[in-house]
């Protein structure tokens, strides 16, 4: 937990000499104020509690607040009194209850002094710090009410408009009878002088607009925004990144909250004032609106349905998008008319065409040359035009075909659980040449340096030459390999079911190793000096190609089986804990993740700025790259373990309702 | 002022020796152009020639008080290491810019107790590794889980040994062609590539942050009276969040780490000028902290230029 006070402590060493001159308690000021003792300490000079001695027979106290002008310019320092004064009268003339009386205003030596109402209460930080969990909506609605009650007479006031400036926490008093009270007018500030040298903090308050300059009704709005969201989170937005509350949304920390509140205090905190409330007014009807409404609830209509989550239904992507004045405006609308869900449905989609198999197609489909092939559990190679779905030839082996199929000139190559690699022709799908391994061949070949890299259960990578079908040479892992290796500059990348990875050079000879914890059956991927795939430990790694370091992992909930895709600086990969993941690759943060409906062992293929992936919920996603949202969905009629590949605009995956789909991109 | 793309270009313009007639000079040039500073350079010494080119990272450092502070609240930090032979090591570097803050002489502490616990507990983490001829079989954490645990140690450090000082902490570790960065505040570090000049990190300040909410620009950003006011920094307690980066540098690439008292008064295009026309990285890091002080040096000026190999 921070503490909250540091930041606001000065990190300079300007304070020390001010608070040394506070005025000791006993000392009097203008014949009249006896000071007895110090009220707090601001940047400005310290705030006193005094007796009024112009009442002897009765005990008045009031606040003196004090205000150091140290500013040496005497033509300068004549003008800041006399903006002081001028303000002080102003403030005298208003009349609110939230409003402490103005009495008496003075100017003495190098110090100015303001006296007022004194209120006996704790302020709004103070009462925050000091409840135990959360402060509770209805309290929080009901300060609401009355701050934006004396924020509209401010702002209404004749002929200028008052900006408070400076609403937080610690400006709002709480008096003995719970009613707010406005403490700490922006007064002082010609007086403060810019500071030099880095320095931290922020005023986490303010709105963006006030660093150009502009103090605007709209920016005590988005104040009393900011000041709201920290008493229902606790979150001290001085010591959070300023404005970055759409970032923080206040359900997530506080589930507590109505959806209603939530977006009331985002409409205040838009960047934009016209996005914001037109006036304090407008806010305070909304918030007289919703609570309204709760009460209503509360009264017990029954059947009404709960209002729904700003944040979406289960399934959309949990990066929350920055707030929308447009959708905020209609969100907190149901406060009093509740209407249903608004997330945009996505269109689900038709195929172009599909192509039944005899079995269960769990591999994943190759695309050549206007032909799709791909292995189904009959023990089929299937190719099939791409654009009409025909069948071209069926070449049978005698196991299953798990793998992808991997195309080189005119010849398809597969792996085979009958321990074989088969070379198949293309034109007429007669066999060129086969090769045997010692077990059952569940890895997918990558063709390189005219040799073809595959594994097999029996424990070896297998370099083949592709025209002779010799073996070059084979290098040993500790376990089966099932992953597609992949080849970059000389060297071979691979990992295997005992969770060791490899870097073998064009020879076969080891470079170097590394180990995860569980089996790498998902196929690595080299992008710009990195290597990364995921694990059975449910994480996804990137290692320096060169050395074994790895850079960085992430950690996923499930076992990963998914090969990673990559576009610009996210890779995208599937884990078993349903969720396709987007991880920024220079950093490995998370960009974004969609939650399927089951596990996503199928890999995903990026094209035009959309991911693809199946999942065993049956269903093909397709997604923005960007943020993860929902182009189309398309369900086929079981699991789906292949992994969609993209041509001409066309997806082509498989089911293991023995279908091959070709759907629109 | 020539193009600053063509500038960058030839800054990286060739790895061939000259031949023939001497390249054309840049006629706006005030001094005469020094040797391509990436390209192998052929001394003609009694006849021998010597291929100049190091097979090692090259660097430059400079540091100046500006000419408005009284003291130094600046740290730089450079650690490197080589091994050529059949048992080479990767390029090894570790650099660190820290910037401290909160006046008397908290500043310097916060900035020089950072750097130097930073570095330790990166080095201690990975050194070993890089010597030892240990495979795969013990699992050694991440670079990123490096440099953030090392990041929450200097914070740790910083917190209870000048609790009442601060500093932005920016630290580059390089193997081989890895880099990774870690950083907190507004040190900066840059990657200057053949056909570009780019900003790794982002600025944890305020007007960074209005920038990237369209409410100021990078004019506005520049002459603002708060610009100096950060949100992220070391020493202001636990929880600190840091931004940790990896890219791969293709070989030739030049890092640049440096503090606000240099990209906050000598522009992107003028920091890429000096660089081209100095004969070697330490002059180039040299003239750099002149131009800040030509500038007026309200701020203490720090500089470090890292080259990979061709």
């Amino acid at each position: 937990m921070f503490d909250t006070h540091k930041i606001t402590k000065s990190m300079g060493t300007g304070r020390k000499g001010q608070a040394d001159s506070s005025l000791q308690a006993g000392a009097t000021l203008q014949n009249r104020y006896l000071i007895q003792g110090v009220l707090g300490v601001g940047g400005m000079g310290s705030v006193y509690r005094a007796r009024d001695m112009r009442f002897p027979n009765v005990t008045k106290i009031v606040a003196v607040k004090e205000i150091l002008n140290l500013v040496g310019d005497p033509s300068m320092r004549e003008m800041i009194i006399k903006t002081f004064e001028r303000e002080a009268n102003t403030l005298a003339t208003l009349d609110h209850p939230a409003i402490p009386k103005i009495y008496d205003y003075f100017n003495q030596g190098d110090r100015s002094f303001l006296v007022q109402e004194f209120i006996e209460g704790k302020d709004l930080e103070y009462h925050l710090n000091d409840t135990a969990g959360m402060v509770s909506e209805e309290q929080v609605i009901e300060w609401a009410l009355q701050l934006c009650d004396v924020l509209a007479y401010l702002h209404d006031h004749k002929p200028e408009p008052i900006i408070f400036r400076d609403m937080k926490p610690s400006n709002v008093m709480l008096d003995h009878h719970n009613r707010i009270r406005l403490i700490d007018f922006g007064i002082a500030r010609p007086f403060q002088s810019g500071q030099k040298g880095t320095m931290i903090g922020t005023e986490g308050y303010s709105p963006p607009e006030q660093y150009r300059g502009e103090a605007s009704p709209a920016g005590d709005i988005y104040a009393l925004g900011a000041t709201l969201h920290h008493l229902l989170t606790k979150q001290d937005p001085r010591i959070e990144p300023p404005f970055s509350f759409a970032e923080r949304p206040l359900r997530k920390t506080n589930p507590d909250v109505s959806s209603e509140l939530e977006a009331i205090i985002n409409t205040a905190l838009n960047y934009s004032p016209s996005d914001r409330f037109a006036n304090a007014k407008a806010m305070k009807e909304a918030l007289i609106s919703l609570r309204r409404a709760r009460t209503g609830m509360l009264t017990g209509r029954v059947g009404q349905a709960a209002p729904p989550p700003v944040s979406g239904p289960a399934g959309t992507p949990t990066l929350s998008a920055p707030p929308n004045a447009s959708a905020n405006q209609a969100a907190y609308a149901p406060a009093v008319s509740t209407k249903p869900p608004t997330g945009p449905k996505a269109s689900e989609v038709t195929p172009v065409w599909s192509f039944r198999c005899e079995d269960e197609l769990r591999g994943s489909p190759a695309y050549a040359n206007g032909v799709i092939y791909i292995g189904a559990y009959d023990n089929n190679l299937y190719a099939v035009t791409a654009p009409e779905g025909k069948l071209n030839w069926k070449y049978a082996t005698d196991g299953g075909l798990p793998g992808w199929p991997t195309v080189h000139q005119d010849l398809i190559f597969i792996g085979s659980e009958d321990r074989r690699i088969h070379a198949i022709s293309a034109k007429n799908g007669k066999m060129q040449w086969t090769y045997h391994t010692d077990a059952p061949v569940r890895s997918s070949p990558r063709i390189a340096e005219g040799h073809l890299f595959v594994g097999s259960d029996d424990g070896y990578l297998h370099a083949v030459n592709v025209m002779t079908s010799r073996r070059a040479w084979r290098s040993q892992a500790i376990g089966p390999v099932r992953c597609r290796p992949t080849v970059y500059q000389e060297r071979v990348f691979f990992g295997c079911e005992e969770g060791e990875f490899y870097c073998v050079d064009l020879s076969g000879e080891q470079k170097w190793k590394f180990k995860a914890k569980r089996a790498i059956t998902s196929s690595p991927l080299y992008y710009n000096g990195n290597v990364y795939f995921g694990a059975m430990d449910g994480m996804i790694y990137a290692l320096d190609a060169k050395s074994n370091w790895a850079v960085w992992r992430v950690r996923t909930n499930k076992p990963i089986i998914s090969s990673p895709a990559i576009e610009g600086h996210l890779l995208f990969i599937g884990s078993a804990d349903n969720f396709l993941y987007a991880i920024d690759i220079r950093n490995g943060r998370e960009a974004w993740k969609y939650e399927t409906g089951g596990q996503v062992t199928s890999s995903p293929a990026v094209n035009k700025g959309v991911v693809y992936v199946g999942s065993v919920d049956g269903c093909v996603y397709a997604l923005d790259i960007q943020n993860g949202k929902l182009r189309w969905k398309f369900r086929s009629d079981g699991p789906i373990t292949s992994s969609p590949v993209i041509a001409n605009d066309i997806v082509y995956v498989g089911s293991t309702d023995h279908h091959l789909y070709a759907l629109t991109a | 002022m020539p193009n600053f793309l063509d500038t960058l270009k030839q800054l990286f313009g060739g790895g061939k020796p000259p031949t023939g007639p001497m390249p054309k000079r840049d006629p706006d040039a005030t001094v005469p152009l020094p040797d391509l500073p990436t390209a192998p350079r052929i001394l003609d010494v009694h006849k021998i020639t010597v291929d100049e080119t190091p097979r090692r990272l090259t660097i430059g450092v400079a540091q100046d008080v500006g000419r408005v502070r009284g003291h130094n609240e600046d740290v730089l930090l450079v650690f490197t290491g080589e091994l050529a032979g059949l048992e080479a090591m990767p390029h090894f570097g570790m650099f660190v810019v820290a910037d401290g803050m909160g006046g008397h002489s908290l500043g310097e502490r916060a900035s020089g107790v950072a750097a130097r616990t930073v570095a330790r507990e990166a080095i201690n983490s990975v050194l070993p590794w890089l010597l030892s001829d240990a495979q795969a079989d013990v699992e050694r954490p991440t670079l990123k889980e490096v440099m953030e645990h090392a990041m929450e140690v200097a914070n740790r450090t910083v917190n209870n040994s000048v609790p009442e000082g601060g500093t932005t902490l920016t630290c580059a570790i390089i193997i081989g062609e890895q880099l990774v960065l870690s950083h907190v505040g507004d040190s900066r570090a840059y990657i200057i590539s053949q056909d570009s000049f780019e900003q790794v990190t982002r600025d944890h300040s305020l007007v960074q942050r209005l920038q990237e909410l369209g409410q100021l620009s990078p004019a506005e950003a520049a002459v603002h009276p708060q610009r100096n006011v950060l949100y992220r920094a070391v020493g202001q307690g636990e929880g600190l969040e840091v931004d940790v980066d990896s890219r791969r540098l293709a070989p030739g690439t030049m890092l640049l780490l440096c503090s606000d008292g240099l990209w906050g008064l000598v522009p992107d295009d003028k920091l890429i000028d000096i660089i081209r026309k100095a004969p070697s990285l330490q002059v180039a890091c040299e003239n750099m902290v002149a131009a800040a002080n030509a500038a007026g040096g309200p701020d203490n000026i720090t500089a470090v230029l890292v080259r990979l190999p061709q």
